[in-house]
């Protein structure tokens, strides 16, 4: 099979000239009404189809992507709102929760790509060398990503338990010393990004396989006929045949795992001991939902945009170049 | 796959120490994968079964010494699974007809009938998956608070989860890009059979998108049955909640055997799932693209 193609957004070139369009198609029933008429009626026709889902884009996407950019330079203060500029943007510069967010945020991105990134390419790896059994080990590894999150959630926070949880338990057996796990301030992240990687890897995990399955075998061959040892056959063939998928998923986590919430929040309750597993998402939520702060909830968002805009751009290029 | 050439050579493998060296590796891997994917749900529904005095026991036991299926019974008479899981089903369905009557018409209609204007709005659509989900969490919640033009406030009603559903950009790509590989030439001859553009659509070129909307629909599902943020914002009321949200909210008022046992039954259905249609979810994940 060959390697997963990677979705491209297709530039949105302005529509080519339609006559010669129509002029391909031929009349549909027969009669023959004008040119224009019979454009018109395929515009209505196409425009019906589409408007049920313009209607939500408008109302549940476009619309609030605008609203996101107004809100920003906004306040709102007993049904009054009037334009304050950069001061939402200034006043979450100078919030302490900001930053301490985003070195949380930074470290969880960090610990989650040299797991989240590692782990599945290097299981991926491993699960194409295996003869039988494939189909189970496979199925295991994308078991948790179809679990609610809640229950995966609440089953590692009993294995966490400092007191009767599993992962301590192990931790006696083997003589090393037990931890405080999510209630500590210097495992409480290391944690949640543990119990994160076991409920998202499967999917980068099957995007590999699918990718490790499309590289050509005589390529290897090439390779032991030119002495090349299982490392330097990773290295020399593997690494550079996937390299595209590899960095288009680092991108895709880099993106993903910066907009972590859920995991924090179902473990820790969000902030964690001392606020160290506050991530920038939850002090967004925080902001809009516990301090009723919009303008600045809308400030945080706007930050958080412009910066991954960077890594989705880069994110498209790829891709694009990945279709050609 | 067994024609397949791989890193090791089938030389090495053919050897008598490669023989054994592989079939070590394997039982690791196999053990090892097991334990780490399994036990945890092992743990949950096993501790789900425990009594509470056993439950707290220190150290833990692996197998329960008597069981207590009666966990489960009470969990699911306490935290009104029943209806939980009933809201979620009806958010969960409604929210796959939303998205495969307006998402197909949108794909089948950009791909097909190519209205003007249709690139730009392709365009549009696609760039919202440019913006991060959670920043836009926000401004939609503002949103739906009181619905522009329509003056309606969505909370704790069910058109909050579906129509935001509709607007699934990644979904609208597959079925597009889907449609793009149906032949011309099949529609034409529709047509010229005198047939309308709906009934095109609903007898030609939906019976051949079968696995596409397989794809499309198990992932509609399942991203209903497994949001959290969304749906906790706004559906509060109590008896609107999702299975995820309204276990979450009761976690702190059961004890945890309990709890284990009601997130065991949570997930039954997604696992269920999964294993009916583990072909279909596996080729849409690699066929679809990269959506993690």
């Amino acid at each position: 099979m060959s390697a997963p193609s990677a979705p491209t957004l297709p530039a949105s070139t302005p529509a080519k000239s339609r006559s010669r369009r129509t002029v391909r198609r031929p009349a549909p029933d027969g009669r023959r009404p004008g040119r224009a008429g019979r454009a018109l009626r395929r515009n209505l026709t196409a425009h019906a189809f589409l408007i049920g889902a313009v209607l939500c884009f408008a109302f549940f996407s476009w619309y609030p992507m605008v609203r996101e950019f107004l809100l920003a330079f906004q306040k709102t203060e007993s049904g009054q709102t009037t334009w304050v500029g950069w001061s939402n943007l200034n006043y979450v510069f100078h919030d302490p929760a900001f930053w301490q967010a985003w070195r949380n945020t930074l470290l969880f991105t960090g610990l989650a790509l040299l797991l989240g990134f590692a782990v599945p390419f290097f299981v991926a790896l491993l699960l194409n060398e295996m003869r039988h059994t494939r189909g189970y080990l496979r199925l295991l590894v994308y078991l948790p990503v179809m679990l609610p999150p809640v229950a995966s959630v609440l089953i590692f926070k009993n294995l966490y338990n400092p007191e009767y949880g599993l992962f301590n338990r192990i931790l006696e057996t083997l003589h090393l010393p037990t931890q405080q796990w999510l209630q500590s301030t210097d495992t409480a992240m290391l944690s949640v990004v543990i119990a994160s990687t076991w409920m998202n890897m499967g999917g980068a995990t099957l995007i590999y396989l699918a990718a490790l399955q499309g590289i050509p075998g005589e390529l290897y061959e090439a390779a032991e006929l030119d002495g090349a040892g299982l490392l330097r056959k990773i290295w020399h063939v593997t690494v550079p045949q996937t390299r595209l998928i590899l960095s288009l998923m680092l991108l895709m986590q880099i993106i993903a795992t910066m907009q972590v919430f859920t995991e924090p929040f179902l473990l820790t309750g969000g902030s964690g001991p001392e606020g160290s597993t506050t991530t920038v998402v939850y002090l967004i939520y925080q902001y809009a939902f516990s301090f009723n702060n919009y303008g600045g909830a809308a400030a945080l968002g706007l930050v958080l945009l412009v910066l991954l805009a960077v890594f989705s751009a880069g994110y498209v290029r790829l891709s694009r170049a990945a279709d050609e | 796959m067994s024609s397949t050439r791989t890193l090791i050579s089938p030389t090495q493998l053919a050897s008598r120490r490669g023989r054994i060296l592989y079939r070590t590796v394997l039982t690791l891997v196999v053990t090892t994968f097991t334990l780490v994917f399994l036990g945890p749900l092992y743990w949950m529904a096993s501790n789900g079964l425990k009594s509470t005095e056993e439950f707290a026991r220190i150290p833990p036991t692996t197998f329960p010494q008597a069981l207590h299926p009666e966990n489960y019974t009470s969990a699911w008479e306490v935290m009104d699974l029943s209806h939980l899981l009933l809201n979620t089903l009806w958010y969960a369905f409604g929210a796959l007809a939303f998205q495969l009557v307006l998402d197909v018409a949108a794909a089948y209609s950009l791909s097909k009938l190519r209205p003007v204007f249709g690139k730009a709005i392709l365009g549009m659509m696609l760039a919202t998956l440019m913006i991060p989900a959670t920043v836009l969490v926000v401004p939609q919640y503002l949103t739906v608070l009181d619905v522009p033009i329509f003056q309606r406030n969505l909370l704790n009603s069910p058109w909050v989860i579906w129509l935001p559903s509709v607007t699934n950009a990644f979904n609208i790509f597959l079925l597009k890009r889907f449609f793009d590989s149906v032949p011309q030439e099949l529609l034409d001859a529709s047509a010229i059979d005198g047939a309308s553009q709906m009934r095109t659509l609903w007898s030609v070129v939906l019976p051949i998108s079968r696995p596409i909307l397989g794809v499309v629909s198990i992932f509609a599902v399942v991203g209903v049955w497994k949001d959290f943020l969304w749906p906790m914002l706004t559906l509060n009321d109590p008896t609107k909640q999702t299975l995820n949200v309204g276990i979450y909210s009761l976690a702190s008022g059961v004890p945890e055997n309990w709890l284990l046992a009601a997130i065991a039954m949570a997930s039954v259905p997604t696992l269920l799932i999964f294993l009916i249609f583990q072909r279909n979810i596996m080729s849409g994940l690699t066929a679809g693209g990269l959506k993690g």
